[in-house]
Parts: C-alpha cells; sequence; structure tokens
C-alpha cells in the first residue's frame, strides 16, 4: 500500500511538471512581462532596467527554472491588487471553497444514491420515468441558472432563505443545493445502470434463493458492487464540481477561491490567476487519489501494488 | 401493434428490419421518441437561426425606455405586443432570445469543430505512432484532465485579457482548448483496436506510408465515434459559452448571447422575474436537444460508447 501511494504520488509529477510549463507558457504569451511591472511613462533605458533587474533579458529556459524553484517554494510573486503575495491569498479562500464543495457532494449523494437505487430495482416503473426524466433535464440545464431560479424561488419569492454570502449558516442551503443537483443527475444515472447491471448477476439471485430479506440482497449485495463504476464517476464529478464552483460562488457571491480567481481575471491579476488554478489542479488530483483508495475499501479484489 | 415480419414463438412481437439499408437510420429515427424529438430540437433551432431577424417580432437592439420591464403577456400588466416582457431598457426579451441563438450555436459548433480536428488528429497519430510522441500527449491529457475546464478557461482569458480583440474567435479558442482531450482519450482507445486488424496490416504490406493508413484505412473506421462525440460536446459547449458569457468572460455586449442575459436577469430577479427565466428556458431546450440527438446518434452508430 505504501509503495503504491509512493508510485502514485509520483506520477502527479510529471503532470504537475507540465502544468507549471503551460503556465509559464500562458503567462509568457499574455505579453511583455516588464511592462506590467515598470511605469508607463517609462523610458527604454528605465525598462531595460527592470528586465535586467527581473533577468527577463535570460533565455527563456532559464527563466523558466527560475519560475519554477519559485513556484516549487510556494512563491507565485505579489498580487498587484491587495499588495501581497498570491498563494496566501487564495489559501485564505480554500476552506470556503472545500465547505462549499463538501456539502453539495452531500447533497449530491443524498438524491443520487436513492434515486439511482430505486429507479434500478424498481424499472420501467412511473419512478423510474420520473428519475431519468429529471436526469435528462438535470443534464441539460446550467446549474447557474438552477441556482438563479432556486434564488427566485426560495430568497425572493418565499423569502425562506439568505440570497447571498455567507455570514448565515443557512447562507450554503441554496448554493450546495445548486451545485449538488447538478453532480445528482450524472450520479443516479451511473448508479441507476450499473445496479441495473448488478441486479442480473447470479450472486444475486444466491442471496435472494437463500431467504434474505429483499433490502439486505439489495444494499448488502448489491449496493456494494455497483458502486464500483460509481466512485469512478464521483471521482471526475468532484472535479466538475470544483469547476462549477467557480460560477456558483459568483451567483451567490460565496466568497471563496473560485470567486477570487473570476476577479483576479477580470483585473488581470496574474500571479493571483496562477497560484489559484495550481491549488485547484491540486486539489483535483489529491481527490482523483483519495478515490483511488476508496475502491480497495469497496472492493478487496483490487490490490495495489507498486508494478 | 401488428407487425408483418416473422413471428418468433417466445416474443411478443419482432418489428420487421426494412428491405432497404440505406433509410434503416430513419427507420430506428421513427421508433426513438426522444431521438425524434431531439431532432425536432436541433431542427428547430437550426431553423431559428437561419429565419433569425425574420421571425423576431421587434428589433432585439431597440431600446424603448417607456416600455421598460413589462412582464410576459400572460402576467398581470404584460402587453401583447412583448410576448416574453421587455427588459431593463424595453427591449423586447422574445426577440432578443431569438437573435441570442445564433451566437450559441455558431460558437458552439465552432467550438467542438476545433477540438474535434486537435483531437482527432492528437488521437490518431498518437494511437497509430505510439512511442515517445504517445507518452508526451498522454501527459498532456492527464494534466489538462486534472484542471477543470471553468478553471482552465479562467487561466486562458486571465492571459489574453477580457477587453479588446475578437471576443468571439477568443471564446472559440479557449472552447477548443478545453474540449480536445476527450476527442484524443476516445479516438485514441479506437485506433488501438483498428490498428490490429488485417486490413492495417495489409496495407502496410504493400508498401502505404503511414499517413496514407491512418487517413484511409483508420479515420474512416473511427469516424462514427468522432460524429456521436461531436453531436454530445456540442451541448456542453453551448452551456460552457453561456456560463462563460455570463461571467462576463466570454462574448461581449452589444453582442446578444443567453448568456449575456442571464447575467442582466440576476440584476433584476426582486422585480422581474422573468429576464434569467426565459433565457434559461432557451439554453436548456437547445441543450435537450442535442442531447437526445447524440444519445440517439450513439445508439444508432456506435452503442459502445455508451457508459
Amino acid at each position: 500500500m505504501t509503495t503504491y501511494l509512493a508510485s502514485r504520488l509520483l506520477q502527479m509529477v510529471p503532470s504537475l511538471f507540465l502544468l507549471t510549463v503551460v503556465l509559464f507558457a500562458l503567462m509568457r504569451l499574455g505579453g511583455d512581462p516588464v511592462m506590467h511591472l515598470a511605469h508607463p511613462e517609462a523610458s527604454p533605458e528605465e525598462i531595460a532596467e527592470i528586465r535586467a533587474a527581473y533577468g527577463f533579458d535570460r533565455p527563456l529556459p532559464e527563466q523558466y527554472l527560475k519560475q519554477l524553484r519559485m513556484m516549487l517554494r510556494g512563491d507565485f510573486g505579489e498580487s498587484f491588487r491587495f499588495r501581497s503575495p498570491a498563494l496566501p491569498l487564495v489559501l485564505e479562500k480554500l476552506p470556503a471553497t472545500m465547505e462549499l464543495a463538501a456539502v453539495s457532494m452531500l447533497v449530491a449523494l443524498l438524491i443520487a444514491i436513492p434515486a439511482g437505487l430505486l429507479s434500478a430495482i424498481f424499472q420501467n416503473s412511473p419512478l423510474d420515468l420520473g428519475v431519468t426524466t429529471t436526469s435528462t433535464l438535470g443534464r441539460a440545464m446550467p446549474n447557474f441558472w438552477i441556482g438563479i431560479m432556486l434564488i427566485l424561488l426560495f430568497a425572493v419569492h418565499l423569502g425562506w432563505l439568505p440570497v447571498s454570502g455567507r455570514l448565515e449558516t443557512t447562507s450554503i442551503i441554496l448554493p450546495a443545493l445548486t451545485l449538488g443537483t447538478s453532480v445528482a443527475t450524472s450520479l443516479a444515472r451511473i448508479l441507476r445502470s450499473s445496479m441495473l447491471e448488478v441486479i442480473r448477476q447470479e450472486y444475486m439471485t444466491t442471496a435472494k434463493a437463500k431467504g434474505l430479506h429483499r433490502w439486505a440482497v439489495v444494499l448488502g449485495h448489491g449496493l456494494r458492487n455497483a458502486l464500483i463504476p460509481f466512485i469512478t464517476v464521483f471521482g471526475l464529478q468532484m472535479a466538475w464540481l470544483l469547476g462549477g464552483s467557480v460560477i456558483v460562488e459568483e451567483v451567490f457571491a460565496w466568497p471563496g477561491m473560485g470567486r477570487l480567481l473570476l476577479n483576479s481575471v477580470k483585473v488581470r491579476d496574474l500571479s493571483v490567476v496562477m497560484a489559484g488554478v495550481c491549488v485547484f489542479a491540486l486539489v483535483v488530483m489529491g481527490t482523483n487519489l483519495l478515490v483511488d483508495f476508496l475502491y480497495t475499501a469497496l472492493d478487496p479484489r483490487i490490490r495495489y501494488s507498486s508494478s | 401493434m401488428t407487425t408483418s415480419g416473422p413471428q418468433v414463438l417466445g416474443t411478443e412481437h419482432t418489428v420487421p428490419e426494412p428491405r432497404r439499408y440505406r433509410y434503416r437510420w430513419l427507420w430506428r429515427l421513427r421508433h426513438s421518441p426522444t431521438g425524434m424529438l431531439g431532432a425536432v430540437i436541433v431542427l428547430g433551432v437550426v431553423l431559428v437561426v437561419l429565419l433569425g431577424a425574420a421571425i423576431a417580432p421587434h428589433d432585439p437592439e431597440l431600446i424603448d425606455l417607456k416600455q421598460r420591464l413589462v412582464p410576459p403577456v400572460w402576467a398581470e400588466g404584460g402587453s401583447v405586443g412583448h410576448v416574453l416582457g421587455t427588459d431593463q431598457l424595453g427591449r423586447d426579451v422574445l426577440s432578443r432570445i431569438i437573435l441570442g441563438t445564433r451566437v450559441s450555436l455558431l460558437v458552439g459548433i465552432a467550438g467542438v469543430a476545433l477540438a474535434m480536428l486537435t483531437g482527432v488528429f492528437l488521437g490518431v497519430t498518437t494511437g497509430f505512432w505510439g512511442g515517445w510522441w504517445d507518452g508526451l500527449v498522454s501527459r498532456f491529457l492527464d494534466t489538462f484532465l486534472s484542471i477543470p475546464f471553468i478553471i482552465l478557461a479562467l487561466a486562458v482569458i486571465g492571459v489574453l485579457g477580457v477587453k479588446g480583440g475578437n471576443n468571439m474567435l477568443r471564446l472559440i479558442l479557449v472552447l477548443g482548448l478545453a474540449n480536445w482531450v476527450i476527442f484524443t482519450r476516445v479516438v485514441r482507445g479506437e485506433v488501438l483496436a483498428v490498428k490490429e486488424r488485417d486490413y492495417v496490416e495489409a496495407a502496410r504490406a504493400i508498401g502505404q506510408r503511414s499517413w496514407m493508413i491512418m487517413l484511409r484505412y483508420i479515420l474512416p473506421n473511427v469516424t462514427a465515434s468522432i460524429i456521436v462525440l461531436g453531436a454530445l460536446q456540442i451541448s456542453t459547449v453551448i452551456i460552457a459559452e453561456a456560463s462563460l458569457s455570463f461571467l462576463g468572460l466570454g462574448v461581449q455586449p452589444p453582442t446578444i448571447t443567453w448568456g449575456i442575459m442571464l447575467a442582466d436577469g440576476r440584476d433584476h430577479l426582486a422585480t422581474s422575474w422573468w429576464l434569467a427565466t426565459f433565457p434559461g428556458i432557451a439554453i436548456t431546450i437547445t441543450v435537450l436537444g442535442f442531447i437526445l440527438w447524440g444519445d440517439w446518434l450513439r445508439d444508432v452508430l456506435d452503442p459502445r460508447l455508451r457508459e
């Protein structure tokens, strides 16, 4: 297990390395960095001086290595908007985003597991039709629009919940519902189809034959096996959810990383943008790793070796 | 149901396959109500784009401050002249939705086309050649997969800047950049299987150049998957375009898009519910059309792609 963990962590290195290359290339594509640093009316001599001072006159590979060393130390440069280092600014917003992501995932699971399970057990029933129709519709609706409609209903019309912000504990309900429902649609779909496959397996018949209660068969033998493909999609959806959080945070003025990133993009505060992208990518990679370990817990047949 | 086909004992009924293979897809469409619905919606959306201004009841950019925020015709205070009401500047909502279809579809199709070209090229070449080229592209693939789409789009747009330049072209570029991954993944997998076939071996034996083999023997055999994936990706890209435009990072006003209309509508949520409701319904119907049509295409052309 330890060797597997080490090899998985090692596998992340090339991806992270490429990420830094892509980010470096993007930053350089964005124009001459000296122009961001120099005074608007700086003379050519002053510009050349700044260029030399920051090392921008060196060959590109050398500049990249310098940048890489800085990134590895967690130094993404200073945000020109806040006049402070970029990475702490991003990390400060990480808990709010993770809180939203975790609660949304919980909402998604609470909806998707019963919905997918019941629609598979009662295949072709009105309930099944309802679940599949809703999940197709959910696939077609942009999640930020679902958010706006939820605000319209619960905040504006009924006045039950706060419109936006993160001041009250109830503030998280609407954004988490928005993100959660959009993830729930695909999770319910995948659980339904994998459950349908599991139901036809012989061990299900055996379990029934030995007189187990219907729900013991479904939950103990069925769900456990159907969860394996479900977990794969769950991992992918986690990445999707973190991306979706950007737009949901904007809709609900949730003070997380996504909103910071968005506002930084609008004013081209590039050091914050780059730090934000790196943190997001790391969180996604970490989640995928976690999902891999969930497999072993669920399916003892899967054994990890270092090969 | 009356059928004229051969009856097989034990089956309730058999539906006859039509003799002429050429029309079989049409026959299958007739027997798939959801596919039919999807095709009708897609056709309708294309018609709306083609007819555009001709069917719009008003000039979508005509500002009439005396007619500000008129509710839809069935609501109290609605007017027959503006079926879906007017916005904060007195512009007709229905006409704006009709004209907004154009950008959504154009950007959607162009974005997918770009992703398809890049993705298929990379997928075919990496699958066919393997080796270091495959290794390199696969690493990029992993990296891109670890960054959620919106985050990637934010990074690119952050670097290129929101204002100035041709923002439609920039948006297409971003959408293409974010979506090539899925084409490469699917096509590469298919090519790995196809290249082992005898006819590829035969082509190699008679001394065909590898480019010729890829173009004449491999590509035609993976076309079905590419078409299916393309149709399904259009729905994803339409939502992505709406999301980015909603965030103010996509197409800029005065160009009319559903995303911008939703952003405007959100500002008037407390007083005018219709502004944020109808563009969302337009997106949902359009995306639903492409999803149902794509699902049907998949079932007909390439059932293996089914999750």
